[in-house]
């Protein structure tokens, strides 16, 4: 069982992308062996109301079992408590906000409101450090990354908070997680989408500083070819029992649990 | 058969206390890949007593020692490409005679001068009278200049490329970071620069236009810092290519371009 807890449906606004459709998604899955795919609206991020895309996520994945919704959330609109409660309802494992897209305060009092919410209904909140590398943005794609000290504030600011970081690289995990009581610490969960492997070897070194339970698979697929999570995967030096924590057994503790 | 084209090691002189590691760590991960040789180049001393992309003579110097003695101690798995400074013409010619003379196949360019820079033209003349393909570090769309680098683009690469026909130029790590949309029409009609796949970048469309842009016999497997995007890369192209075209990138087309006798079974 393989989990990729950060892919996308639907095309890029920057750049020509292939396979963003679902059923090229669940090609791509299969071609590299991952059974469950949670997915994001890629477009709706840089709309306006990036919870217009949420319907036809939740339509789109109830026709497709594979593939679970991971539903937006502004939590600067009026109302935003009804699409995490839509994204509830539809069982959701996770929901999404990406403030700097949004041209929020990532660590303001709404993102706190959001994080509060979804603390109290057991609500994973994704947060993506970055969609592409910065050196390679198109030049109207300006919104800046997600700050390690904006997670490290939304991570204190509810006791019940569970972040899932995606697209992060090792300094930014690193900053986070020895900043961070191991309390809080150990309610954010990574994927290894941005974290380098041989030579560096950045990945096996986080392994062993901060234990394989926080880290999840994350292709950031269609962007990002999904071929290298496994083959950073089959680079490492893991036991049978961390492999299986990192491609399933980590989302699966981190998943909403419908009540 | 797997040719890395753009790998690197690190050395004693470096700022890195962990060298010995991070070399083991390559050629472990190499193993598990399946690349059969890795072909390599050190910066200098990596900024430790010369900035990495301005490196000093005597840095080149040692690096490349360094370099030629890992050649011969893994004869096979390793070779080297000399690094110079165009800063520095007669050294740098010198150089590339004495490492080339002593076994190294090719030529690597970093940003220490732009590439289209008169310059540059000796040392191209060097590496047309001697056979081997030059390795330019390029910045995939260059909006501005960065610090600690002269770096290049696509677009002065192909100006020195139209200067030395008979050269054979690597176009660095499209897969490095910026823009490769912009490089890959800037060198489709320029058959002497072929790219090299490396690169941190995984992006989804980057090698289909690669392909497009150029042909699967312009196209150079390579991993440059991180293994596992080559690797990654390397899993896609077996589903977008037939196994033939498939060894063109993994080896066939280095083989081609590198002079004969430089890998193990050419």
């Amino acid at each position: 069982m393989r989990i990729d807890v950060n892919a996308f449906l639907g095309a890029y606004p920057f750049r020509r992308v292939p396979g963003t459709s679902p059923d090229a998604v669940v090609a791509a899955m299969d071609r590299v062996g991952i059974d469950e795919a949670w997915v994001s609206h890629l477009p709706g991020i840089f709309w306006r109301d990036p919870t217009e895309g949420n319907a036809w996520l939740l339509e789109t994945t109830r026709r497709s079992p594979r593939l679970q919704a991971v539903p937006a959330i502004h939590p600067g609109l009026a109302h935003w408590d009804d699409a995490l409660a839509r994204a509830c309802d539809a069982g959701a494992p996770a929901v999404r906000a990406d403030p700097t897209f949004y041209g929020i305060d990532p660590a303001g009092l709404e993102m706190r409101d959001l994080v509060a919410a979804c603390a109290a209904v057991d609500m994973p909140l994704t947060l993506a450090v970055r969609l592409e590398d910065g050196r390679q943005r198109h030049p109207n794609d300006g919104a800046p990354e997600l700050p390690a000290s904006a997670v490290r504030a939304l991570v204190r600011s509810d006791a019940g908070a569970r972040l899932l970081v995606t697209h992060a690289d090792r300094p930014f995990v690193e900053e986070v997680h020895f900043g961070s009581t191991p309390a809080e610490a150990s309610r954010i969960w990574w994927d290894i989408c941005w974290i380098w492997g041989p030579p560096e070897d950045h990945l096996q070194t986080l392994l062993r500083t901060m234990g394989s339970e926080r880290f999840l698979v994350g292709t950031g697929q269609p962007l990002r070819l999904p071929e290298n999570a496994g083959a950073k995967l089959d680079l490492l030096e893991l036991t049978a029992e961390q492999r299986t924590a990192i491609e399933a057994g980590n989302a699966a503790s981190l998943r909403r649990r419908p009540n | 058969m797997l040719i890395d084209v753009h790998a690197h090691f690190l050395h004693d002189r470096t700022p890195r206390a962990d060298w010995r590691e991070r070399n083991a760590s390559r050629l472990r991960a190499g193993e598990r890949v399946g690349i059969t040789v890795h072909v390599a180049s050190i910066l200098g001393s990596w900024g430790r007593t010369s900035p990495t992309y301005f490196p000093s003579v005597a840095d080149l110097r040692y690096a490349n020692d360094f370099l030629l003695a890992y050649q011969r101690d893994h004869p096979g798995r390793v070779r080297g490409y000399v690094t110079v400074n165009p800063n520095y013409t007669a050294e740098s010619l010198a150089e590339i005679g004495r490492c080339l003379d002593a076994g190294m196949i090719g030529i690597k360019l970093a940003a220490s001068r732009r590439a289209d820079d008169p310059l540059l033209d000796p040392i191209c003349q060097s590496a047309a009278e001697r056979g081997v393909p030059v390795l330019h570090h390029i910045w995939q769309h260059r909006r501005r200049d960065y610090p600690g680098q002269e770096a290049s683009d696509a677009r002065e690469l192909a100006e020195l490329a139209r200067r030395h026909p008979a050269v054979p130029f690597l176009l660095a790590h499209i897969g490095g970071g910026g823009d490769w949309l912009h490089s890959l029409p800037v060198i489709r009609d320029l058959p002497n620069v072929l790219v090299d796949l490396s690169g941190s970048g995984v992006d989804g469309g980057m090698l289909e236009a690669c392909i497009a842009a150029v042909g699967v016999e312009r196209l150079l497997w390579g991993c440059d810092l991180t293994i596992e995007t080559g690797w990654a890369k390397l899993r896609y192209l077996s589903h977008l290519l037939p196994p033939d075209e498939l060894e063109l990138v993994g080896w066939r087309n280095a083989a081609r371009v590198f002079p004969p006798g430089a890998f193990p079974s050419d």
